[in-house]
């Protein structure tokens, strides 16, 4: 088995932010996690970021600027953690990720452990 | 070349995926494995020079690579450290029995031309794992320096150990799906050959002769899907005019120019076959449809025999899997010669402002024909000349500049008969 983040992308720009869409983008996300459960996947970690414009970067370990690393018109909205048997299982898991205003990223946790 | 050195050199040709493919298996890793297939064959040399040729090479020299790679994986510790390749356990049927293996050489094949790598890693992965050629080779044949190639070689395999693309054959539900990729490599193999993108030569054989031995042995590994042999259809029936395709002046040929009684008859015959093949399996395809449509081209004694209509279904069938705006321009070319060039013009100027022909030089090259057979010269020349800015082929550019200058000549002439 092996980890993969799904880091999912989106143009801030073109979300909606009534209480309604959020209601059904939470919808989504809830079929999302029921689809993976069934698919004997595992969903490790994961979160949804608040937007960018709340981001602060430090360069150097020193400056600090207003604003996320990298300026995109699509930027990191949230992420996944899943335990998926190879790349092919992650991105069949990926493809079922709700990222209506952009898409997703695949890419496989580095090990860390010693050994 | 001794006798030995042949049947190595045979071998390595017609055996070289097997026998890589089989050690992988072992090896759990595509550098070791091709260390040992490659150390294979050396040690062939010497011993098959001593006892002879055995009386299955391909066989004796899997073996031998096979009993390297444990032996190195065995004798060295880092080895056997290193994240091994996602190898599926062999299938096994209710009895025990071993499923019908897949061949191995399919599980080669869909690695390296997993959707996850990009489509010059996957041409690359191909034919330097699958058919066996040396990085400089590859390097040469895609006018790259051998450091750039060898780089994305390497890249390309370490993706695959660390992202875990597995080293398997796609399930019967996925396997139409995941096999369009590995079609889309052989092709691009193909036109990279058949028409250099770059470089003065128009034509690079090696290339084109890899791509229909490899496109020979999916039909024969996957004999259930259509759309591999459209693919072998289609590159026998492209591939048949290749004597054709350039003057003995070294200036392209146009398909209404060709010698048609140069064309090989063989390949047409077998290409004719698999693609009526393809057609009576399956829901068309992309491939099957471009090798039915190149059918009609070779089916006409002469040009003028073409069945003009026809080629404009097929189109119309085409552009229905596959929305291109290329294939929108082939087919625009195809009404020209079915309703005329107005009504062509008409389709080109409705395609003029797709951005994805913006760099296309067939784009300008077909509106500068269409224009010159209105005759609207002086459009034409411009036209012509801006298809020569964007081709990199330079027998290409020389063909666009001379129609270029001729239609400027006509021009000129025309202004002389007024005055």
């Amino acid at each position: 088995m092996a980890e993969y983040a799904i880091l999912i992308y989106g143009d801030e720009a073109q979300f909606d932010q009534t209480p309604e869409a959020w209601a059904a983008m939470m919808d989504a996300h809830g079929a999302f996690a029921k689809a993976v459960a069934e698919a004997g996947v595992t969903i490790t970690g994961g979160n949804a970021l608040q937007s960018a414009g709340t981001a602060t970067s430090i360069r150097g370990g020193s400056v600090v600027t207003d604003g996320p690393f990298v300026e995109t018109k699509e930027t990191l909205g949230g992420f996944y953690l899943v335990e998926c048997r190879d790349l092919d299982q992650a991105i069949a898991i990926a493809k079922l990720c709700p990222a209506p205003a952009g898409g997703v990223e695949v890419r496989p946790i580095q090990e860390t452990s010693v050994g | 070349m001794t006798p030995v050195e042949a049947a190595l050199a045979d071998a390595h040709r017609t055996e070289w995926a097997f026998v890589l493919a089989a050690t992988v298996r072992v090896a759990g890793d595509l550098d070791l494995a091709e260390e040992c297939a490659q150390e294979a064959y050396v040690a062939a040399l010497q011993t098959w020079g001593d006892r002879g040729v055995p009386a299955s090479p391909g066989a004796w020299l899997t073996t031998t690579a096979r009993r390297k790679a444990v032996d190195r994986l065995r004798r060295d510790a880092t080895l056997r450290r290193k994240l091994p390749l996602l190898i599926e356990p062999e299938a096994v049927t209710e009895t025990g029995e071993p499923e019908s293996v897949p061949d191995d050489r399919l599980r080669l094949v869909f690695t390296c031309c997993h959707p996850s790598l990009s489509p010059e890693a996957q041409v690359a992965l191909t034919l330097r794992l699958v058919c066996g050629v040396e990085t400089a080779e590859i390097a040469r044949a895609f006018l790259v320096p051998e450091a750039t190639m060898a780089a994305r070689i390497t890249r390309a395999k370490k993706k695959i150990a660390a992202a875990r693309i597995p080293y398997r054959v796609p399930a019967a539900d996925e396997l139409t799906e995941r096999l369009d990729p590995v079609l889309t490599a052989v092709h691009l193999l193909f036109t990279s050959g058949h028409t250099a993108p770059t470089g003065e030569e128009l034509m690079r054989h090696d290339l084109v002769d890899r791509a229909i031995d490899l496109a020979r042995t999916l039909v024969e590994l996957l004999p259930r899907e259509p759309e591999a042999r459209g693919l072998l259809g289609l590159l026998l029936l492209t591939d048949a005019r290749r004597a054709t395709r350039v003057g003995a002046d070294g200036r392209l040929r146009r398909l209404d120019e060709q010698d048609r009684s140069q064309w090989d008859q063989a390949s047409i015959t077998e290409g004719l076959r698999q693609t009526a093949e393809a057609l009576t399996t399956g829901g068309a395809g992309r491939f099957t449809l471009q090798a039915a449509i190149a059918g009609v081209h070779a089916a006409a004694p002469r040009s003028a025999d073409t069945d003009w209509p026809r080629i404009v279904r097929l189109y119309d069938a085409l552009l229905t899997v596959w929305d291109s705006p290329v294939v929108a321009l082939n087919r625009a070319v195809a009404v020209a010669f079915a309703h005329g060039p107005q009504v062509a013009l008409e389709l080109v100027d409705g395609l003029a402002t797709d951005e994805r022909l913006a760099s296309y030089p067939y784009l300008p090259s077909t509106r500068a024909h269409l224009l010159s057979e209105l005759g609207r010269v002086d459009e034409a020349a411009a036209e012509y000349r801006a298809a020569a800015v964007l081709t990199g082929n330079a027998r290409e550019r020389e063909f666009l500049l001379a129609a270029a200058r001729q239609e400027t000549e006509i021009a000129l002439g025309a202004v002389g008969d007024v005055l």
